[in-house]
């Protein structure tokens, strides 16, 4: 695989994990426990849609096909996306959209920091920009996992059947794939595989101050590398995509 | 029974700094149960676009203020003295802060 190539597939990976978060996000809003916490998970929608936006955009430049990156999120179908399954799964309480939220931003962190000094400019200086916004991210995800860990019966109850509930899409997480490893080899890239290690020890030094232990891995399913889904992504992009489907160019 | 409010935590006032060197000022006010949730809370709420280079959190309830009722034996005695004012100085061009 040329470089280009790969570096291509490479930003949609990492766009479409953005662009998905984002929109799970954004569902909360006016749903959240109280006006403060809504408004920082909007804000949040908006920073992952930002680096989707960044990410896709540049994904569609070294395609070279001439697709925006509007066109790259509104227009591809579920089997082209290469978003985290993790990401796709529908939100149902606070803890569960924060125990996601804690470990995609573990991984954002270990991730953006070494993709800041990697070979490709234009990748480092979004990955720059990006991990200032992901260190908050995991400041803000970290503290709640910490209080629903030390809360009440409840919240700790809830916490744990979140982080249970989701620990089969840990490996995921760190699963290579071909574009990778060309970036990988040349220095443009971490290898995903390489950064688990540490995304464990930062999970596990937040467990412990939140009183949790770390779940076992049971069926874990993989697959976003090749685009294979879970059954929500479908439905998410029905409702995500509808209005560039049902009015084709659509600009406001 | 408790207080309908304490279902969103107590009350905190939010001050900003525009510009380092410059006086923090208030900006709003907020919910949280604790000083970090009430500095995250403050930062999404009232940073975000760019408004500050500082930020300060204050639980309400620690802020000790004048009762209205008091008003006019704090405020009023100043009115009428004008000689307080520094206004028979000219200010020197390219002062700003005074």
């Amino acid at each position: 695989m040329d470089t280009q190539q790969a570096l291509f597939q490479y930003c949609l990976r990492l766009g479409d994990t953005n662009l998905i978060l984002g929109h799970r996000l954004a569902e909360m809003c006016s749903r959240g426990p109280f006006l403060e916490e809504d408004i920082a998970l909007t804000n949040f929608a908006l920073d992952h849609t930002g680096q989707a936006e960044a990410l896709l955009g540049y994904a569609g430049q070294l395609e070279g096909k001439g697709r925006s990156e509007d066109d790259l999120a509104y227009l591809r179908s579920e089997w082209e996306y290469r978003n985290f399954l993790l990401c796709e799964q529908p939100n149902t309480d606070f803890a569960f959209v924060i125990a996601r939220q804690l470990m995609v931003d573990t991984f954002h962190c270990l991730l953006y920091d070494q993709l800041r000094t990697g070979k490709d400019e234009m990748l480092a200086g979004m990955a720059a920009r990006f991990l200032k916004e992901a260190t908050y991210h995991f400041r803000h995800s970290s503290s709640w996992v910490e209080r629903l860990g030390q809360g009440t019966d409840e919240s700790q109850r809830r916490i744990r059947k979140a982080f249970n509930d989701l620990w089969r899409f840990v490996p995921e997480m760190f699963e290579s794939d071909s574009a990778e490893k060309t970036l990988a080899d040349q220095g443009i890239a971490p290898e995903s595989s390489d950064l688990q290690a540490q995304w464990m020890v930062n999970i596990a030094r937040v467990f412990d101050k939140a009183g949790l232990s770390i779940p076992a891995v049971e069926n874990a399913p993989v697959g976003s590398t090749r685009a294979v889904h879970s059954e929500h992504l479908g439905h998410l992009l029905s409702e995500m995509q509808y209005l560039q489907r049902a009015y084709p160019e659509a600009k406001w | 029974m408790e207080h309908i409010s304490d279902s969103q935590g107590p009350l905190w006032e939010v001050f900003t700094q525009k510009k380092t060197g410059t006086p923090y000022q208030h900006a709003g006010s907020l919910h949280a149960f604790d000083k970090e949730m009430a500095l995250e809370n403050a930062r999404d709420l009232f940073t975000r676009r760019g408004e500050a280079t500082g930020l300060w959190v204050v639980p309400a309830s620690e802020i000790i203020a004048v009762q209205p009722d008091d008003a006019a034996p704090f405020f009023d005695p100043s009115d009428d003295k004008v000689y307080r004012h520094p206004t028979f100085y000219e200010v020197p061009e390219g002062v700003k802060n005074m």
